[in-house]
């Protein structure tokens, strides 16, 4: 009867083999994002050129949740101009919510792994904490 | 009596089907209680200590009476030495508040123990930075036990009051009540008890103790949510002014002043809940029906097979004494590599109920040097194969997590 359940193995991977968790010693932006609830925190950090996020990692210490999450983000908003990552996160947050379509949860790549959150009330902050913190970001450079 | 005859007291049990391990945090309700608060309603609602009319005197008479079965369970002298609050955390607001704020000033200091449930810090905090008088912590080793070292150190000739819960939240350890309320004693210090581990577990003797005040939920005890209590000793409470005002509070009321209700009146403003105190009078008969003698022992057997399985695993670590005894069911943990919130999800996808975080108690936690732990807590309704059952899962999470054998 075991199952890994929710942890499947995207979201292991990501949370013990993270490929974006190291510091970024030259980001040209840096903001902590912190769950109180939980006690995870992170510190995402980008480097950024114009519009288009060049390189970009975390680190911090949580749940396999919310560093799984924020590793995946990384890897897909990183080329990406700032608009998209936006946009991107946005969906992301409806998948969280349960609102979005199967085509668009495919546009989420591994993210999508996430979507089951969407039934898990209490881990919704988790998975959100390293997107909240990018639009902070991007919000606070204005 | 078998645990099975016992669990069929409490409807949620028969119902639920996952194992409930979350007992520090609430406790499940016994039908008596249940019922007890149903005729309350169904027979005796009226408002209590107001109307002259029978109905209004039999809904006081039960709560009154519910006054004096706590009275008797903690062994205060007086029934008049009961309060009902809403909640262990209301009645420490009211010990900060009344007396704290009115009766500490600079240069005095409070000591509260690092162990301390948040309710039993933030007031004191708020004292602190209010009156100007130095909040010191009594630090313990890191299996919890607060040294006659470090309780010297902290409580001195400037101490005017002790913060000191009698069971830690999160390392279930007894702390030895008698010996602070001496000390304390000794230098003038009032000593203010968190009892809201401790009095649904083992025996409390307020006046053997000798605490000043001591405050404790009714929820954790298997009594309704929304009723807790203050004993406090009566020479303090009529020194100290009201916490709330309002109805039912006062004597006589006019343009320039007002003349307060003698205790407990004076602390219990507005409407009080009744039919919650009768609720949790019912809940302390029952609980000394099945009688702590029984209670503690089936309580300690359960921690001893809980420790001994979880303790068994090399990367499972438990916070606190190696002693099952000194853990009063409560038996935290911290898994190598997995965080607590994951250890939690796992276990309720395995149907097993357990708590995660830093249980209302962070100072503790950052002083022990972990950030967070989960916690499995033992009531004597819970069975063997419950706990065995969260050994197993237990076992099974670090893989789950993606960790090779």
């Amino acid at each position: 009867m075991e199952s890994r359940g929710f942890y499947n193995e995207i979201l292991t991977e990501h949370n013990l083999r993270p490929e974006f968790k190291h510091d970024l010693p030259d980001a040209d932006i840096v903001l902590e994002g912190v769950n109180p609830s939980c006690g995870d925190d992170i510190w995402l950090k980008l480097k950024v050129d114009g519009d288009v996020i060049t390189d970009g990692a975390f680190v911090g210490d949580g749940c396999a949740i919310s560093q799984a999450s924020a590793d995946i983000m990384l890897g897909m908003i990183i080329g990406k101009t700032k608009d998209e990552a936006l946009r991107l996160g946005n969906l992301f947050l409806r998948m969280i919510k349960g609102e979005a379509s199967d085509e668009e949860i495919d546009e989420l790549e591994e993210a999508g792994a996430l979507k089951d959150i969407s039934h898990m009330p209490a881990r919704v902050k988790c998975a959100v904490l390293g997107w909240h913190t990018l639009e902070e970001a991007f919000k606070q450079e204005k | 009596m078998t645990t099975d005859n016992i669990r069929k007291n409490f409807p949620l049990l028969q119902q639920m089907d996952t194992i409930y391990l979350d007992n520090a945090a609430t406790a499940q309700r016994p039908s008596c209680v249940l019922a007890a608060v149903q005729e309350f309603y169904e027979q005796k609602n009226a408002n209590p200590l107001r109307g002259f009319y029978p109905l209004s005197l039999e809904a006081t008479e039960s709560y009154q009476e519910a006054r004096k079965t706590v009275q008797k369970f903690i062994h205060a002298e007086e029934p008049e030495e009961i309060i009902f609050t809403r909640n262990t955390t209301e009645s420490l607001n009211l010990v900060a508040y009344s007396y704290g704020l009115n009766f500490l000033k600079e240069g005095d200091e409070i000591a509260v123990t690092i162990m301390e449930h948040h309710s039993n810090l933030l007031p004191w905090q708020m004292v602190s930075r209010m009156t100007g008088a130095k909040l010191h912590y009594l630090e313990c080793t890191s299996e919890g036990e607060l040294t006659d070292e470090a309780l010297q150190k902290g409580i001195n000739e400037r101490t005017r009051l002790v913060a000191v819960a009698q069971v830690s939240n999160v390392l279930g350890c007894v702390n030895s009540i008698q010996k602070i309320t001496e000390m304390a004693h000794r230098v003038g210090a009032v000593v203010v008890v968190d009892g809201a581990q401790s009095v649904p577990h083992m025996p409390v003797d307020v006046q053997a103790l000798d605490v000043d005040f001591l405050a404790f939920s009714g929820h954790k005890l298997m009594g309704p949510m929304g009723i807790g209590c203050l004993y406090g000793k009566r020479e303090l409470l009529e020194r100290m002014p009201p916490f709330l005002t309002g109805g039912e509070m006062i004597d006589s009321v006019h343009r320039d002043g007002a003349v307060f209700a003698p205790v407990p009146q004076k602390f219990e403003a507005g409407t009080v809940n009744a039919a919650g105190a009768v609720g949790l009078a019912a809940a302390i008969r029952y609980l000394q029906e099945k009688g702590f003698d029984y209670i503690q022992k089936k309580e300690l057997e359960l921690t001893q097979r809980a420790m001994e399985g979880l303790g068994a695993l090399p990367y499972v670590h438990i916070l606190g004494s190696k002693d099952p005894a000194n853990h009063t069911g409560i038996v935290s943990f911290t898994i190598d590599g997995v965080h607590p919130h994951d250890v939690s999800e796992i276990l309720s996808s395995d149907g097993i109920d357990v708590r995660a975080g830093h249980h209302c108690a962070q100072p503790l936690l950052e002083y022990l040097g972990v950030r967070s732990s989960t916690r499995a807590s033992m009531m004597f309704y819970n069975t063997p194969e419950e706990i065995d059952a969260l050994i197993e899962s237990v076992s099974t999470i670090r893989r789950r997590m993606g960790y090779g054998e």
